[in-house]
């Protein structure tokens, strides 16, 4: 074999021309070795480079991307001084890559079989007369049930996960060398995420590919890589095996990065990282990190350090990788969440048999198709209280009626059958239109991505202005001092009144998302998965602020997410919720402790923590269903516990173990 | 890159900015200067012409360019320059005023359709799509036909008919904004019906309304020539490009000058407003084709 690395990329730097004529740099002398067999994760913040530097190993630039110097090759040869029809001889067959959302890039009018078919055409050498022979194999190859029936469908037709592992399926068509895969299962549920990546650990190892991974997610990286590679600001700072890199980082960034994440063994919340990289073309002197760093001192912001190995085998870019370990609280914060003010027991919001349905009542096709029955309802038979001051969580995969949920407090869905109070004594109308200004004012709603919550035409200022001239007819420069006061207390400055969200970081954007929210001094807060579009490192800092004007405030959250560990920081009661039905609700502590419901435990066992020793524990298949059943338990289809007809034919019964600690399950308590 | 725009953007006003970017832009700087150029001539030219536009003269019938008329006479001896000059004054001021109404009437009922939605907007746009199916030179001939030419006929008849297409445009942009989280917030708040639509909504068409109105002015000036050309537009013997291409076609062959100046002169417009167009959309980032996925 031979004497370089298969895929070898040294001293790469790649960069863009501003408009005013400067050479950018996003990456800046990047060195990477990767070995047939081996595989490895490359993480680091949006805006670290490490896309850009997973494409341009394939000799891929984004527009108006360059290499500026250094080289790339695979297998021994230049893939940078190749033309666009060899690189494309490469791509694809020897060099497979999986996008994120690969599995929505499927074309929706062609049939599984005939999409694998052209693949095996452009990128492999097998005759035509094997194609349907070699389809199957390959699907059974990504362990997806029935191939031969599969080849039929059509995209549609499969759930999220298997239509990841049909695109999985194609990048193997052409028998790759090496795998690239950019933040595969982002967007999955858990549980199917946890199966596909059992599915490309189980791969690399068969097939003695190379592996390059590419993620955020420190959980994934460590479920599937060999070695980790951690970025900033466009520069490589961190390498080594990942055990070495998970379990005891030697560089600062990584050590603040890996304690920015939740986890389920810890019921305080996770500690920010405060700061944000340095911009692509920014002046830095000493190293990248220092503005953020607890051990800075004076050498560090003068002088860059070197990516230099050190006893322990990692290589690292920091002057004091000696000293982290026994490292100061990198953070502001202990971290310490507020718990609940329990000594009043008064209901903020009630929810009683709430029921909401998609359907709608339409007079020609129950005209076309009369005696037809009605389908389940989305959402369906859920009671829930809340108190003052409590935060609840509710989790579950996409599908499980968790924002549908949200969006019927917030009036923007009708139910179909049920109740909501408000204290108790106020019955909120169904539709926000009919609800008087008063109790609009008490229950906000906070969105996922704040991107597309914040209108891109309206400054920060504009933005804030709306809730305060709604609800208080401020103007002039009493709504100037309530807006500044506002960004205060989300920790941003006056000077952000000017700018559009375009000018804002992610975080920063959801943190004007959550000011606009208390403009309204909001009695209840609604959270659609409000961190889930962020890194780590900022939902840490995002989950710190909520919690923050909680305790100021004493505000009700509902914390809807289909992140445990994240819920588990952050609540004091969660509830789980399976196709809109109820599973299981109570104290924190409780729902992530034995007993289980059999659906809690199918969960918690798919949750990937950021430890190469805790493996995932994958009790039941990650099948998607369209719809929840007709009758009996909602969980009847996927239960490792099932007990038999009874599951199939009865509710289940709603029973209270103790403390507000319920489960709705035939398995008798003591048994789960 | 992003840190790029943001450093632009923190130098003055989106639009300042939306403009410095038109401008550096090659297509939008040879865009925007015919346009200027067509615009300004048609304010100064009846001051500036070396000649009567109406003058005629037996003595010069179709007379080959020369010294003193510069791109000769046509075949009553009028001076082509002068006439090419002043040939764009009309086409501009009814287009000029027709463009804005088309995109005013077209915008607010496209953004009406798309908020009611539902199967009234489907049955409603099935007819707009059944008109804009006819040819259009025939609905507007019939109209003209009923109720003759001029201005006060021309104008309206263009702004109807060139404001359907702009009810789709604005129509299926209503139906991307709707959908996003910061109305659903606003509704969310309680905000009025008005108040969403002014506030949370027009901004976000605006863009797309000006590009689509900036792209229809160009096919208007066009249908506004062939209208003139076939002798329903311009009256004579007042000068416009798409008459005088009419008049001198019949001499073509041996005569060409009376045909290539005013081919030249709306030919030139119409490209300048496409050009600005072009780089105007791009400016504004609704450009498709960047939008292209990897």
């Amino acid at each position: 074999m031979s004497k370089q690395p298969f895929i070898s990329v040294k001293d790469l730097s790649v960069g863009y021309n501003s408009r005013s004529g400067e050479t950018i740099e996003v990456l800046r002398n990047v060195s990477l070795d990767i070995n047939r067999g081996e595989s490895i994760g490359l993480v680091g913040e949006s805006g670290s480079g490490k896309s850009t530097l997973a494409l341009a190993a394939m000799g891929y630039f984004k527009r108006g991307l360059r290499a500026l110097s250094g080289s790339a090759h695979f297998d021994e040869i230049d893939v940078l001084a190749l033309d666009r029809d060899e690189l494309q001889k490469i791509r694809g067959g020897r060099l497979a890559l999986i996008p994120q959302n690969s599995g929505q890039s499927l074309t929706p009018t062609m049939r599984i079989g005939q999409q694998i078919n052209e693949a095996l055409r452009l990128h492999s050498k097998v005759g035509a007369s094997q194609f349907q022979s070699r389809v199957i194999e390959l699907l059974a190859q990504v362990r997806l049930p029935d191939p031969t029936a599969l080849i039929t469908r059509y995209p549609h037709e499969l759930s999220g996960g298997q239509q990841q592992r049909v695109a999985i399926a194609m990048a193997l068509a052409g028998e790759p060398d090496a795998l690239l895969l950019d933040e595969p299962t982002t967007g999955l549920d858990v549980t199917t995420q946890a199966h596909i990546l059992e599915l490309l650990r189980e791969l690399a190892q068969e097939r003695n590919m190379a592996m390059l991974y590419v993620s955020h997610d420190l959980g994934a990286i460590s479920r599937v890589c060999d070695r980790v590679v951690v970025m900033y600001a466009g520069e490589i700072v961190l390498t080594g095996t990942a055990r070495q890199v998970l379990l005891a980082p030697r560089h600062p960034y990584a050590h603040g990065l890996l304690k920015s994440i939740p986890r389920l063994n810890q019921t305080s919340l996770p500690l920010a990282l405060d700061g944000r990289p340095p911009m692509p073309g920014e002046a830095i002197n000493g190293c990248a990190f220092a503005d953020r760093c607890a051990l800075v001192d004076e050498k560090c912001r003068t002088t860059p350090p070197d990516l230099h190995p050190i006893p322990s085998g990692e290589n690292v870019r920091c002057f004091k990788s000696d000293m982290i370990a026994d490292m100061p609280a990198l953070n502001r914060k202990t971290g310490q969440r507020n718990s609940a003010r329990s000594d009043v027991d008064s209901a903020a919001l009630g929810l009683e048999s709430l029921a909401i349905s998609y359907e709608k009542k339409d007079w020609l096709s129950s005209l076309l198709t009369p005696g037809a029955k009605p389908q389940p309802a989305t959402v369906d038979a859920i009671n829930i209280r809340i108190q003052r001051g409590e935060t609840l969580g509710l989790v579950g995969e996409s599908g499980s009626g968790k924002s549908t949920i949200l969006k019927a407090i917030a009036g923007l869905i009708s139910p179909k059958e049920g109740v909501l109070t408000l204290h108790d004594n106020i019955i909120l109308t169904p539709r926000v239109e009919d609800r008087p200004a008063p109790t609009l004012r008490q229950i906000q709603l906070i969105f996922q991505n704040p991107d597309d919550s914040l209108n891109p035409r309206h400054t920060v200022a504009q933005i804030l202005a709306q809730p305060l001239r709604l609800y208080y007819s401020l103007s002039g420069s009493a709504l100037h001092d309530a807006s500044v006061d506002l960004l205060e207390r989300v920790r941003l400055g006056a000077h952000y009144l000017d700018r559009l969200p375009s000018q804002l970081s992610g975080g920063e954007k959801q943190r004007v998302a959550i000011a606009r929210a208390f403009a309204a001094e909001p009695e209840i807060v609604l959270c659609d998965e409000v961190t889930s579009a962020l890194d780590v490192s900022v939902q840490a800092a995002v989950l710190d602020l909520l919690d923050d004007l909680k305790t100021q405030q004493g505000t009700t959250y509902i914390f809807v997410s289909h992140d445990l560990a994240v819920v588990k920081a952050i609540s004091d009661r969660v509830a789980v919720l399976y196709q809109g039905r109820l599973c299981e609700i109570g104290p924190a502590d409780a729902v992530y402790e034995a007993p289980f419901h059999p659906y809690t435990d199918v969960l918690l066992g798919a949750v990937l923590e950021p430890d190469p020793d805790i493996a995932p524990n994958l009790s039941a298949d990650d099948v998607v269903e369209l719809s929840p059943p007709a009758q009996g338990c909602c969980f009847q289809r996927r239960c490792p516990r099932k007990l038999g007809e009874i599951c199939d034919k009865e509710t289940p019964p709603v029973r209270e173990l103790a403390n507000g600690h319920i489960i709705c399950c035939h398995v008798p308590a003591s048994d789960l | 890159m992003t840190s790029v725009a943001h450093q632009k953007l923190q130098n003055g006003s989106r639009a300042a900015v939306i403009f410095k970017d038109l401008v550096s832009r090659p297509s939008g700087a040879i865009g925007l200067s015919l346009v200027i150029f067509h615009v300004g001539l048609a304010l100064i030219s009846p001051f500036v012409v070396p000649f009567d536009y109406k003058l005629q003269n037996s003595a010069l019938m179709l007379s080959q360019p020369d010294a003193i008329h510069w791109l000769g006479s046509d075949h009553l001896g009028r001076d082509v320059f002068s006439r090419t000059l002043m040939g764009g004054r009309e086409a501009l001021l009814v287009t000029g005023v027709a463009t804005p109404l088309a995109v005013i009437w077209g915008g607010f009922v496209g953004i009406l359709f798309g908020l009611v939605g539902g199967r009234v907007d489907e049955v409603l746009m099935r007819i707009v799509d059944a008109f804009l199916s006819l040819p259009w030179i025939l609905k507007m001939l019939v109209l003209i036909v009923t109720f003759g030419t001029g201005i006060e006929v021309l104008i309206p008849t263009l702004a109807f008919f060139y404001g359907i297409p702009v009810i789709r445009i604005a129509r299926a942009a209503t139906h991307d904004v709707i959908a996003r989280d910061f109305v659903w917030a606003a509704k969310a708040r309680g905000h009025g019906r008005v108040s969403i639509i002014w506030r949370e909504l027009l901004p976000n068409v605006l863009d797309t309304l000006m590009v689509e109105g900036a792209m229809r002015w160009s096919w208007m000036l066009l249908a506004f020539s062939s209208l003139s050309f076939l002798g329903f537009g311009v009256s004579p013997p007042t000068p416009d490009w798409g008459l005088m291409i009419s008049d001198a076609r019949g001499f073509m062959s041996f005569a060409p000058w009376g045909v290539i100046g005013p081919v030249i002169a709306l030919s030139s417009l119409i490209i300048g407003i496409n050009l600005t167009a072009d780089a105007l959309a791009k400016a504004l980032g609704i450009d498709r084709a960047q939008k292209a996925p990897m």
